[in-house]
């Protein structure tokens, strides 16, 4: 890049990081909140993998250490706390460029349409109009998924959904931009539309919503998942009870504060550089320069702190194409930023999945088999959708043992904005239904139903019905946590009618084992440099998008190096100098990048040790990093300024630096076709007790509290592992209670306009809508997560709407089968019950029993 | 273009506008002021919130007329010098700000809330902030971190 380029500090700074605010480490309160497990996997045993090679590419983690930790599971400031709070942090539509256009995209007005023509030659005489494109100037498609590339930057022959991208402008200010897309002439030829995903899919001889992948499928189907495990017929024949249901998840939607935005800036040598709110920039950066045809090398993406994601950034949208496109012809930088309507349309969230299930028991409350039949709405685009459709079925199999097990899930087109990964990606709604059903069999068999997860409790260090490897395990401890910290035995089956408690459980992946697209190289890299006066620098390719990863970096960093934070300086989120890291989804990121975090610190360590130790004339393991010095080992009176260790470092072996990095060990998942979608280096267990209330008068449902607990490994700050669980729980709760993303039908008039695109309209949770939540932390210490970590930002989602519901179950006695648990819904369940029909022993389960209607 | 004149953390400024600016589209493109952020542009979300004479606004609703000659107070004037408010300490310290983006406006309403209730219990604090969401934090902290900026204030 010639220096000419730099258009102002907005380039020539790295957009995250160089934070300066010193971190204070806190006094840890509610000490007695943090339970440790004391599981085969709790602390103090041996970790596996301490015999692995440390070195690149390190497959399953860094080897613990067995000294007591300085830096690491302490209540300790984050290192952009201050910058966010004080409104120095800026975001990307912070950021102004000299020269900018903004940009604006016209929408489809209708859900499903062929373009005949567009005539741009109005707009284009507009004054202050500087570029207009359309979907034939990026005619290649892409998709998330290599295998399921399906969308262009702008539509070219057909829109899918009302709100698909036809044309974009830029223009001098965002009025002028707005002026032009009143003046493009779209003519399209509409096409019948698909709103539910059971007539797309019957729809066997079209017309299609996309073309077919092959001759002869159905192109309203983007994948189909058929998978079982053990003898199911068998297992129901055997079982005492078997429970049927059926069970709708509505669709939901991330709604990040911060709207989605970008800007590009082409250069006059060709290099393209974009701004964006996004989740995974290195995926972005390929899909850029792929659809774009540019050389990879020449482009650059740069990710500014991110305003909230939870899933709702995770893969390249319009309008980061479209930025990059219109600076291309313009030579300006030019900006798009969502307006909030535009954010309910970009959507993919949560998939609306219809359900059934059945789950059979021995009067024992053991389960025996388990079955499911799923049928997810997908929206316009596959998005991650062939990965949804497994998880709705590969996730279930933990934290409970089952003997035999069968989904067969099937994701539908619709002419809707497509779903894709919400917090909990494709295996919240499966838990709801399958932790409802679950109560249902505790209520048949009179069984507690905490006592009910216990007795099922699959353990650790244990593969699962579909050959998923688990290590470390604290769901015991979970359950334990909450039932006592909520009085559960005291209340449950005994509060007055009208309130009630429940409870469930979960797990969830930490990481995916394989990237979305096949390579043999590490999930995560970073790399360290040491300067003359101590400083460290961390390049993180990670994204921080709120939940603490560049203060999880320092933490590391210190702890390591016994550096102080103050000296740790994070340089993230800009692809031209940080290693690959593949994204924040899958909650992959703690564990991969702290391991590759620890690996790297541990070779900076190992030089600084060696010079140490030969100025000193003993031997490296006698020489401690600690406290901002190096110290002997048994004569810390002999001990020097980390400065000055760093120094004979330097002089020792040249300029100081390490990269570290860290790939998934393989051996963690079955041979069978799918087998590796699901399958993770690790997994969380979270259980929740929610207390409600409700007013049978008018079936409105106020949840007083939820007790959250989850095995998060270890805190490596119990600071954010709390805002992760709470967090989590809350939007957990806003699911069950509170949101639908949904769309008007043809009889509404307007079929496929989303009913309510406002965050007023939208009902997102206030502070006092939202349930006081208590997190209580526990702790298996994972063998190979860093000092035992493993995720704590999606699993504690899990349990929050099956606890409610079973909560709603025992304060009035019915079954909240769909979701969103609204009023209407409730009071219309009350009716139907008969408020006779509740409490006392009167519970009427109608469970299908062994002696009849089964099958 | 029109000039509008605005006491802005205490600086007289004057900046030229097209008359239909709101006050959030004066502090921020106006004035690089881009603390005070842009959520919904409708009202909704409460990230644009900053304080005029001592009152939360909602400055993406309020025309930038509205505010002339008046005090607005942003995120950015909200400590003293280097030195950051009780609240945006404590807002660091309890982990009340996740991604940040909610938390400007958070912080304003807050902060206007205290001066004017400077002892107020949890449930006080909880019915004052609900003109902003937060999509990050489940609020608890957030409380955590007003009730003990709450205590720091008292004690000054």
């Amino acid at each position: 890049m010639s220096a000419k380029t730099g258009a102002g500090p907005a380039i020539a700074t790295p957009a995250r990081g160089t934070v300066t605010a010193p971190p204070s480490p806190r006094p840890r309160e509610a000490e007695e909140e943090l339970v440790r497990s004391p599981s085969e996997n709790g602390a103090g045993r041996p970790v596996a993998g301490g015999d692995r090679p440390a070195d690149h590419p390190n497959p399953g983690g860094a080897p613990s250490e067995d000294r007591p930790l300085a830096a690491i599971g302490r209540r300790m400031r984050k290192v952009d706390g201050l910058a966010k709070a004080t409104g120095r942090a800026r975001y990307t539509d912070d950021i102004a460029l000299p020269g900018m256009l903004h940009g604006k995209i016209l929408r489809s007005p209708h859900p499903h349409a062929r373009i005949v023509a567009i005539d741009s030659s109005r707009a284009e005489a507009l004054p202050g109009v500087h570029a207009i494109v359309t979907g034939r100037d990026m005619p290649l498609t892409y998709g998330i998924i290599p295998w399921t590339p399906d969308e262009y930057p702008l539509c070219v022959d057909k829109v899918r959904y009302i709100g698909d991208g036809v044309a974009a402008v830029a223009a001098v200010d965002e009025e002028t931009a707005n002026a032009a897309l009143a003046l493009i002439d779209v003519t399209y030829e509409e096409l019948p539309a698909y709103l539910d995903p059971h007539e797309a899919i019957a729809a066997t001889d079209g017309p299609f919503i996309h073309e077919p992948r092959k001759p002869g499928w159905n192109g309203n189907v983007t994948k189909v998942v058929k998978l079982a495990f053990g003898d199911v017929d068998e297992g129901m024949e055997r079982s005492d009870v078997v429970v049927e249901g059926d069970y709708f998840f509505e669709g939901t939607t991330h709604t990040p504060i911060e709207p989605h935005c970008a800007i590009g800036l082409s250069e006059p040598c060709g290099k393209l550089t974009v701004w964006s709110a996004t989740q995974v920039p290195h995926y972005l950066h390929r899909e850029l320069a792929r659809v774009l045809g540019l050389d990879p090398a020449r482009v650059r993406v740069v990710q500014p702190p991110v305003g909230g994601a939870f899933g709702g950034k995770s893969e390249p949208f319009d309008l980061e194409f479209c930025v990059a496109k219109l600076s291309q012809l313009t030579g300006r930088p030019v900006k798009i930023l969502y307006t909030r309507e535009e954010v309910f349309y970009a959507h993919r969230g949560r998939h609306p999945f219809h359900m059934r299930y059945r789950t059979g028991a021995t009067r024992d409350g053991l389960l025996t088999a388990v079955d499911s039949r799923i049928v997810m709405d997908g929206g316009a685009y596959a998005s991650f959708g062939l990965v949804t459709t497994y998880y709705s079925g590969q996730l279930l199999t933990a934290p409970y043992r089952m003997p035999a097990y069968r989904f067969h899930s099937t994701r539908a087109y619709t002419n809707k904005p497509a779903c894709g990964p919400k917090r909990g990606h494709g295996s919240v709604q499966p838990r709801f239904a399958f932790e409802v059903q679950l109560d249902r069999i505790a209520e048949r068999l009179a069984i507690d139903p905490i006592e009910l997860r216990r007795r099922n409790f699959i353990g650790s260090d244990i593969r699962t019905v579909n050959d998923l490897r688990v290590t470390s395990n604290g769901f015991p401890e979970c359950l334990d946590a909450v039932e006592r910290a909520s009085e559960w035995k005291r209340k449950f089956r005994r509060l007055p009618y009208g309130r009630g408690v429940g409870v469930a459980g979960s797990t969830y992946i930490t990481g995916t084992n394989y990237p979305v697209y096949p390579n043999e190289m590490p999930q995560s890299g970073i790399q360290l440099q040491v300067d003359r006066s101590g400083r460290v620098a961390v390049f993180s390719g990670a994204s921080e998008i709120g939940q603490g990863v560049d203060s999880m970096v320092t933490y590391i960093v210190a702890e390591e190096l016994g550096v102080p934070l103050e000296h740790v300086r994070v340089l993230a989120g800009d692809t031209d100098f940080t290693p690959v890291d593949l994204g924040a989804y899958s909650s992959r990121v703690t564990f991969m990048l702290g391991n590759a975090c620890i690996a790297a610190a541990r070779k900076l360590r190992a030089q600084v040790q060696e010079a140490v130790a030969e100025a000193w004339e003993t031997k490296p393991r006698e020489v401690l990093l600690a406290g901002g010095r190096a110290m002997r080992s048994g004569d810390t009176a002999r001990n020097m300024l980390l400065r000055e260790a760093f120094n004979l470092a330097e002089a020792k072996f040249g300029t100081l630096g390490a990269t570290g990095s860290y790939n998934t060990p393989k051996d963690v998942h079955g041979s069978y076709r799918g087998a590796t979608i699901g399958a993770s280096p690790a997994y969380s267990f979270t259980a929740h007790v929610a207390e409600v209330e409700v007013d049978a008068e008018t079936g409105f449902v106020t949840v007083e509290k939820i007790w959250i607990a989850h095995d998060c490994g270890r805190a490596l700050n119990p600071v954010l592992v709390e805002g992760q669980m709470e967090g989590s729980a809350y939007m957990g709760f806003a699911e069950a209670l509170m949101e639908e993303q949904i769309f008007k039908s043809a009889e509404q008039g307007r079929a496929g306009l989303h009913n309510a695109p406002s965050l007023l309209d939208y009902r997102i949770p206030t502070s006092v809508d939202t349930p006081a939540l208590r997190s209580l932390i526990v702790e298996s210490i994972d063998p190979e997560g860093p000092y035992g970590a493993k995720e704590a930002g999606e699993g504690p989602l899990h349990p929050s709407i099956p606890a409610i519901a079973n909560a709603i179950y025992d304060a009035v006695g019915v079954r909240m089968n769909s979701l969103p648990f609204s009023p209407p819904r409730v009071w219309r369940a009350i009716q139907e019950a008969g408020r006779e029909g509740r409490r006392a022993g009167a519970f009427a389960e109608e469970a299908t029993s062994r002696s009849g209607g089964r099958g | 273009m029109e000039v509008v004149r605005l006491r802005v953390n205490g600086d007289e400024r004057a900046c030229g506008v097209p008359a239909h600016y709101t006050l959030l589209e004066t502090l921020r493109y106006g004035l690089g002021l881009t603390g005070s952020k842009q959520g919904c542009d409708k009202g909704d979300c409460g990230a644009c919130t900053v304080i005029v004479d001592g009152r939360a606004v909602l400055s993406c609703i309020t025309p930038v007329w509205e505010a002339e000659g008046r005090g607005v107070r942003t995120v950015e004037g909200l400590g003293r010098g280097t030195e950051p408010h009780p609240v945006q300490d404590e807002f660091d310290l309890n982990g009340a700000a996740q991604c940040g983006f909610c938390t400007p406006g958070i912080l304003c309403s807050a902060v206007a809330f205290l001066e004017r209730n400077p002892s107020p219990d949890r449930d006080r604090i909880r019915a004052a902030l609900a003109g902003n969401l937060c999509r990050c934090t489940g609020y608890e902290k957030i409380y955590d971190a007003v009730e003990a900026a709450a205590a720091r204030l008292r004690d000054r």
